[in-house]
């Protein structure tokens, strides 16, 4: 009977070895572990033993099927693995065709410069304000020290929808609503918008197109604090290392009135075609706001005083991106608007 | 302004600086110098000849042979096609190895048959705009007015050795538009003094008021008027400095007389008029306003009808020119004129402005009197303007002038405090810097108790308050010099309101859901304006538009939205989806316009294309209207949907939403013509009012507790009439449901050929839950039931 048994563990030791498949494993196990397996046919034969060989031939069978069954689980992982292969290998894809698109559209590039400008002012405590497109002449002209009869405001220049109700030529109408509402308290905003003015469309003109202006009033604002204000915001819009100069101009809301130069994102200020060989490009006007202006939206400019400066998002974005037509903008083809997805971060 | 270097240095040291190093300068000072141009560039190896013969070119009859004197004792040949060449000129000429503007190489040519060693030259082959050249010149060669030894170098002869600055100067600056008014800026600049011009001259015996008479009839408009008279005057070309100061000024040479104005006007920033004499006719100068409906005739050679707040100079009876801005031809200087009056007066700005308007004639004079002359140069302009007479037009001055004086000419008194000038700058300048400052502007100034007393000179008109001042002190001082300083105010949180961020989180999820940004214009056409408006009022027209295509302001963005898609698929970009947010402009109940903001989206060709995995799908109204329910969703509102037609959109495939039953936004396929008229494919669009949705406040977010409990499906197929929609079912489902049905959803649509006809097949998925325990299914069966029954009642079919 022992001879028997270690038989049997070498037949099913063999076999096992031999079981190419997890399905011919499986039977191999039927086949010698099962309940009608040898070993169980053995094991029923122990009764014919005398009592005192059972324990000795019994723990022998138990050896044996701990064996079979070890070497039998030591196969299976095997086989399973190996099957496991095989399968994958036959589950092989082209990682090279293209995957499914992700539907996503972008903001226009217009929106992305605004947006980028009003997060920074955002982030220096500054509020968004807006208004109307068709404005009252009060409020985009008399308000802001721009009496009837004054040379740079000319019919010809602006959209009249009757004498006194005109589409707004810049956003600055907006200051002067806010100054109004805010009723002599400090102020710091910006306003971006559309605005219109009466030229031909070319590639550099356009009788629509967007402006931010921005306005800060308060009690002792100097014009340190205008150029320390634009000197950050040229460093985050344009780069850190971007020097700005002021250059003396005129605007009727502001004295003294300001315009500003970075120096060239493209070549650093050595001259080159986007800044014409300058050094630098003009980017913004600004200045102190006229007192005036303050005086009449209540305010008393001998306690009070403010700056203020305003920028062409079109002429920011042309620069930034080279773009070469402002009509780019408002025709909205599609080659041209999906360009602007990506982050430059 | 165009500032000649070289004559500037008659008024001022420039200090040999390179004018494009001194144009910086005056930039960064505060006037602009838009471009620095040089005017010899190009021009090489010129000389003066002189024609000694000229004869026809015996094959060519527009063709003379020249033999020219160039100087050295060298008579050279050169054969010229210019109609007005003739012997005994002095020319300008152009030898072998000489060079032209535009990269022009003169060589030594042969011209049928005849050899020419170079070429005589007209000022446009020098590079002088027609528009300037003297117009006996303009169709032939430039005749040197004065002869000239021959081999003279032409640049330095005919002040070509000089370069110009342009200034582009702001309003406020009219004082720079003069030589003596860039002199004295650039005299601060550099700290040098300004030199006048020395005005001298004989008079005459007989004095002005012998032969002419002065008087004026409005004051207000012309609170100054001096008049001159200069006898015995020889009208001819002007000598060539004049010529071509004038010309490197950008004014083109007449005769002498009018040149001389010109030139008054260049150097001194005054207008002046000279009138012949003898045309006058009375002897008597009136100024006035105009008649209504009273006729001139100006030096343009177009008759003009005046209106009654025109002021005109008369000579007693009949207008001989409009004041300030341009002469009559009545009484126009010509070569047989033999007696001048020379007009220097003060017009008042306005009046000007609106006469220039009115007859939309802008002149050099008009400009400058519009934006204010310097009421202490008007009485020496008219002296100036007699000394170059009596010296170029060998004129007499009749002795004294016809002055009408009731102008201001005190000058203006500004007080500061030097305190003032450093806390808006936010700087510490010393007094004696500002001192300095205003002194190199001339400004007489004392100081006195830590106050400033600026006397401004005249010529200053835009200097009037404190910050004017602080202005002046700065650009010279130098912006460089302003330290950068943030605003000390009190922290303010600022951020966007909560309409503004939610037009972000709004743009945010278009564009997350595959949505492009466009941006089309306001304004439109008439015909375009009301096109899909969801609430069309009266169209507002501007007054003066453009064109016709933007006359009108939009009631509805979808019009250019869709010309973008049309101009996208002309370019063969056969699929696109946009949206845009802007306003659209009612008429209100106030003066303004009621402005809202819309949202509207477009979208065209496939929405999916992802072929190789068999993905493909064109767009459809379900598209869309999934977007506008994700939005509300975002926005934590709920929108509804109704059925309805519009114009321009496909009958069945429209529909309005709604917000609270309120309509606000239309949704639907273009209708098949108005494709076919843009030349578009299936077309799908949307436009909503987004303030509506952005001002309406949304509730509180508070979480649900997840349930433990599951949820148990069953589904429910109906067969029913294909006019039934699915929105009334799932009204019908969900009012059966009770408290049990958690969610209806439709999964299933079939209206195919096994379906009777005008039938439909729609099948829904319920979900039933109990967040306090697990259902079982005879409560849920109980519940199904409830809802099977009211459909079979509703007529729907079990299938
Ligand atoms: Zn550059």
């Amino acid at each position: 009977m022992e001879a028997r048994l270690q038989e049997l563990k070498n037949e099913a030791l063999e076999k096992i070895q031999a079981a190419q498949t997890v399905k011919e494993l499986t039977d191999v196990r039927v086949a010698y572990l099962g309940k009608k397996g040898p070993i169980t046919d053995v094991l029923k034969g122990m009764g014919k033993l005398p009592a005192e060989e059972r324990p000795k031939m019994g723990a022998l069978a138990n050896e044996v099927r701990a064996e079979v069954t070890e070497s039998l689980e030591v196969r299976m992982v095997l086989l399973e693995e190996q099957a496991i292969n095989e399968k994958l290998q036959s589950e092989t894809i082209d990682i090279s065709l293209p995957g499914r698109p992700a539907k996503t559209g972008n903001p226009h590039p217009l929106t992305r410069v605004v947006e980028e400008i009003e997060d920074l002012f955002l982030s220096m405590g500054y509020e968004i304000a807006e208004g109307p497109e068709v404005e009252k002449d009060y409020y985009n002209f008399e308000a802001l020290n721009l009496p009837k009869g004054h040379p740079a405001r000319d019919m010809q220049d602006s959209f009249y929808i009757t004498e006194d109700i005109l589409l707004r030529t810049h956003t600055s109408p907006v200051q002067a609503r806010t100054m109004e509402a805010k009723g002599g308290e400090p102020i710091k905003i910006i306003c971006p918008g559309k605005v219109y003015r009466r030229d031909n469309d070319d590639a550099t003109h356009s009788h629509q197109f967007t402006q931010i202006e921005g306005l800060v009033v308060g009690e002792d604002i100097r014009m340190s604090d205008l150029k320390g204000t634009l000197s950050v915001f040229a460093k985050k819009m344009f780069g850190e290392d971007r020097e700005i100069r002021l250059r003396p101009s005129f605007f009727p809301f502001t004295e003294p009135s300001v315009e500003m130069d970075i120096s060239c994102f493209k070549c650093g200020g050595s001259g080159c075609n986007v800044c014409k060989k300058t050094g630098w490009i003009e980017i913004l006007g600004a200045g102190m706001v006229h007192p005036n202006v303050l005086e009449m939206a209540g305010y008393d400019s001998k306690r009070l005083t403010g700056f203020a400066f305003g920028m062409g998002p079109e002429r920011i974005a042309m620069l930034k991106y080279g773009i070469e037509d402002i009509r780019h903008f408002y025709t909205n083809d599609v080659r041209f608007l999906t360009q602007f997805q990506r982050t430059e971060l | 302004m165009l500032v000649s270097t070289k004559w500037l240095k008659e008024y001022v040291n420039t200090q040999d600086l390179p004018p494009v190093e001194l144009g910086e300068k005056i930039t960064r000072a505060g006037i602009e110098v838009d471009a620095v141009i040089d005017r010899s560039e190009g021009l090489a190896n010129l000389v003066v000849g002189y024609v000694t013969e000229c004869a026809k070119h015996p094959e060519a009859d527009k063709l003379s042979i020249c033999q020219v004197d160039v100087g050295g004792g060298e008579i050279d040949q050169i054969i010229c096609g210019a109609p007005n060449i003739a012997q005994g000129q002095s020319v300008i000429v152009a030898r072998p190895g000489a060079k032209l503007p535009g990269g022009m190489k003169i060589k030594k040519a042969k011209l049928r048959g005849e050899v020419s060693n170079g070429m005589i030259c007209s000022l446009q082959e020098l590079g002088i705009e027609t528009k300037l050249v003297p117009k006996s010149y303009a169709e032939g060669i430039y005749v040197l007015p004065e002869k000239a030894e021959p081999g003279t170098d032409v640049l330095s002869y005919l002040d070509l050795d000089d370069t110009v600055l342009e200034l582009g100067l702001t309003p406020n600056r009219a004082d720079a538009m003069s030589m003596l008014g860039v002199a004295y800026e650039v005299g601060a600049i550099l700290e040098e003094e300004v030199s006048l011009p020395e005005i001298e001259y004989a008079e005459a015996a007989d004095s002005a008021e012998s032969m002419l008479s002065l008087e004026v009839d409005a004051p207000e408009a012309n609170p100054l008027y001096v008049a001159k008279v200069v006898r015995n005057v020889k009208v001819k070309e002007s000598p060539l400095w004049l010529q071509q100061r004038l010309m490197a000024a950008g004014v083109r040479p007449h005769n002498n007389v009018v040149d001389v104005t010109n030139y008054i006007l260049m150097e001194y920033g005054q207008p002046l008029h000279a009138f012949d004499y003898d045309s006058l006719g009375t002897g008597n100068i009136t100024v006035r306003q105009a008649k209504e409906g009273e006729k001139i005739t100006t030096l343009d050679d177009t008759e003009r009808t005046l209106s009654a707040h025109q002021l005109v100079i008369t000579n007693g009876t009949d207008p001989v020119a409009l004041a300030g801005v341009m002469g009559g031809a009545n009484s126009e200087v010509s070569d047989e004129t033999t007696t001048v009056v020379i007009e220097s007066a003060y017009f008042a700005s306005d009046s000007i402005r609106r006469t220039s308007k009115d007859h939309n004639l802008r002149s050099d004079a008009s400009s400058r009197y519009e934006k204010g002359v310097d009421p202490n140069r008007v009485i020496p302009a008219a002296e100036r303007a007699a000394q170059l007479l009596s010296e170029l037009a060998e004129g007499e001055v009749l002795a004294g002038s016809l002055i009408f004086d009731q102008l201001d000419k005190q000058e203006r008194v500004v007080k500061v405090s030097p305190d003032f000038i450093n806390s808006r700058l936010g700087m510490k300048i010393r007094l004696e810097d500002m001192l300095d400052i205003l002194s190199r502007l001339k400004f007489n100034t004392e100081a006195v108790n830590n106050q400033l007393i600026i006397e401004v000179p005249t010529r200053r008109q835009d200097i009037q308050i404190e910050e004017d001042v602080v202005e002046e002190i700065a650009r010279l001082y130098g912006y460089d010099e302003i330290p950068a300083t943030l605003p000390r105010t009190d922290a303010t949180p600022g951020g966007l309101s909560p309409y503004q961020a939610k037009r972000r989180i709004a743009r945010h999820f278009l564009e997350g859901a595959g949505l492009l940004q466009a941006t089309t214009y306001s304004l439109t056409s008439e015909a375009a304006a009301t096109q899909f408006a969801l609430e069309p009022t009266e169209t507002t027209r501007l007054l003066m538009p453009m064109s016709e295509e933007r006359s009108i302001l939009r009631q509805s963005l979808l019009p250019h939205l869709l010309e973008s898609l049309s101009y996208n698929t002309a370019r063969r970009i056969d699929s696109a989806a946009l949206y845009e947010t802007g306003s659209v402009f009612l008429k209100g109940q106030d003066e303004l316009l009621d402005e809202q903001e819309h949202l509207a989206i477009v979208m065209t060709g496939l929405w999916l294309d992802h072929s190789w995995q068999g993905e493909k799908k064109a767009v459809d109204f379900f598209v869309a209207k999934g977007i506008v329910e994700g939005l509300a969703e975002k926005l934590g509102l709920e929108l509804s949907f109704e059925r309805g037609e519009m114009d321009g959109l496909h009958p069945g495939r429209t529909a309005f939403i709604l917000l609270d039953g309120k309509r606000i936004g239309v949704i639907g396929a273009l209708h098949p013509s108005e494709q076919k008229k843009r030349d578009l494919k299936e077309t799908i669009v949307m436009e909503l009012n987004l303030a509506t949705l952005l001002t309406r406040e949304t509730e509180a977010l508070v979480y649900t507790q997840v349930s433990r409990y599951p949820t148990i499906s069953r589904d429910v197929a109906l067969v029913l009439s294909n006019i039934v929609e699915a929105q009334t079912i799932e009204g019908v489902i969900r009012k059966a449901g009770g408290k049990l049905l958690k969610d209806v959803r439709v999964f299933d649509l079939y209206e195919g050929d096994r379906m009777d006809e005008g039938k439909k097949s729609l099948a829904f998925s319920l979900r039933y839950f109990d967040p306090e325990k697990t259902l079982t299914d005879e409560e849920v069966n109980a519940a199904h039931e409830k809802i099977i029954k009211a459909l079979t009642e509703s007529g729907a079919e079990l299938r």
